[in-house]
């Protein structure tokens, strides 16, 4: 039976991701919580999920000795980012004045309020269902292209190599709101809130054999 | 834009059982929040909102496990207010699966307490509610105040005022419920609603006094929402939410369908 490690590296509603896998995961399947590169390093899948502000999560990456162990594991295993789990894997955030990220990405994180203007009805946070453009990959199977899933963000994805978009979403501005690569694959939204069709995904991941 | 106005049912809950009488016919249990929960999801909620009305401090713990039992069974956004006063509060009930907390008094009695929470959790998990009632001459423009107590005392403090230092302070949303409305099933104060979406750049969402789906479709159109809530009229199978999201849906408003 596979080993699911849920990677904590910041204040998030891990809860919910653990609640979601488990209610599709098969009887057997070993769904833990990673505090250390241990538990990465021992798993078959990483789930890296993760919400709050880029600078805090960086850190905490750094002082529980985590950020190798999920580069590593991003190389060789299936591994699934979500919201701030899919922002640090780029290059660059501009939250907090600016944070240094993992880098598997090339690009930046940057901010949607220079891009609103007054008046113009958009919101920030971007909080609620946006539909997702897809581009072909396995994970998608059984979902419709244009479903909508949840978002809340003040941050968007600009990744420098359109070959890693996975997904466009429109809010704002056209922005990439899932990446993959490999065995990576990442979203802006949060599957383990999207109803029937994150749970889908979510059942594709644990399925996925990490080929594209 | 995109982006799904979003249709969020309200739930009392006390003790970690819903009251106000949900009747739902084949439902066996109307207090059972996980059932009615499950419901809503299945009919097309966007989210779904429990205000907690538990009285004594002791019986939080069962709200507490209310949520951990819905957030097991149940895949959309959920929202906790009432009775929220301290960090510890809301981290226990982010741990339990809930996703955003609604604090209401307790930001007027120390608005810092939202720029703490904010900075400890995160500006997308909380929502500041105000409940706000109009106040002032009839021949003058309209102003709204606060009021807290359940709408008996006015704290003297202007409601779009109060909700620009909210967002400043790290609200990720408003939640604002017009007393003058609440309960009437008039419809939203329409007036008031515009006059709140246009004072934040933060989602807003409206709620007192849906009485039938026009009214719904008024809070987006004319009130300028990012979302509405209603309680009784779900609660009484009056409408399902998917008959709402059609007639929005046909009234020209984007939905999730």
């Amino acid at each position: 039976m596979q080993t699911v490690a849920i990677v904590d590296f910041s204040f998030g509603n891990l809860r919910s991701v653990h609640n979601a896998l488990r209610s599709l995961a098969e009887p057997g399947t070993d769904i833990r919580i990673a505090t250390e590169p241990a538990d990465i390093e021992q798993a078959d899948r990483i789930v890296f999920p993760g919400q709050g502000a880029a600078r805090h999560c960086m850190l905490a990456l750094r002082q529980k000795r985590l950020a190798d162990a999920v580069l590593n594991a991003a190389q060789n295993r299936p591994f699934l980012g979500i919201c701030m789990g899919m922002q640090v894997l780029m290059e660059y955030s501009e939250e907090n004045d600016g944070v240094d990220c993992l880098g598997l990405f090339s690009g930046r994180v940057q901010a949607f309020a220079p891009h609103v203007e007054r008046g113009s009805g958009f919101k920030i946070p971007h909080m609620g269902w946006s539909r997702i453009e897809q581009t072909p990959h396995p994970l998608w199977e059984n979902i419709p292209d244009q479903s909508r899933f949840y978002f809340v963000h003040s941050y968007y994805t600009a990744p420098r190599d359109e070959e890693a978009i996975a997904g466009r979403t429109d809010y704002v501005l056209p922005f990439a709101s899932v990446i993959a690569k490999d065995r990576v694959f990442a979203m802006q939204s949060h599957p383990e809130k999207s109803g029937e069709h994150g749970l889908t995904l979510l059942r594709n991941f644990l399925n996925w054999d990490g080929q594209c | 834009m995109g982006l799904a106005k979003r249709i969020i049912p309200c739930l009392d809950v006390d003790g970690g059982r819903v009251v106000k009488g949900v009747k739902f016919v084949d439902i066996r249990d109307a207090g059972d929040p996980v059932e009615i929960a499950r419901r809503y999801d299945q009919e097309g909620a966007d989210e779904i909102t429990f205000l907690d009305i538990t009285a004594s401090h002791h019986d939080r713990d069962t709200t507490v496990h209310m949520v951990e039992a819905v957030a097991e069974q149940v895949f959309i956004p959920l929202t906790v207010g009432g009775g929220i006063r301290t960090v510890e509060n809301i981290r226990t009930l982010l741990c339990a699966g809930a996703d955003k907390v609604g604090i209401n008094t307790a930001a007027v009695t120390n608005p810092e307490f939202v720029r703490e929470a904010s900075d400890t959790v995160g500006n997308q998990c909380i929502v500041v509610a105000i409940d706000a009632k109009q106040v002032g001459a009839l021949d003058e423009p309209p102003r709204w105040d606060i009021f807290t107590h359940g709408g008996r005392k006015d704290t003297g403090i202007d409601a779009l005022e109060w909700a620009q230092k909210m967002e400043a302070y790290g609200a990720g949303e408003i939640l604002l419920t017009s007393m003058d409305r609440d309960g009437t099933r008039e419809g939203f104060d329409l007036e008031l609603t515009r006059a709140m979406s246009d004072a934040v750049g933060i989602p807003v969402i409206a709620s007192g006094g849906v009485g039938n789906l026009q009214h719904l479709v008024d809070g987006v159109t004319e009130g300028g929402a990012d979302a509405v809530l209603a309680a009784s009229i779900f609660h009484f199978q009056e409408y399902t939410i998917g008959e709402a999201k059609q007639y929005m849906q046909q009234n020209g408003i984007e939905v999730r369908l």
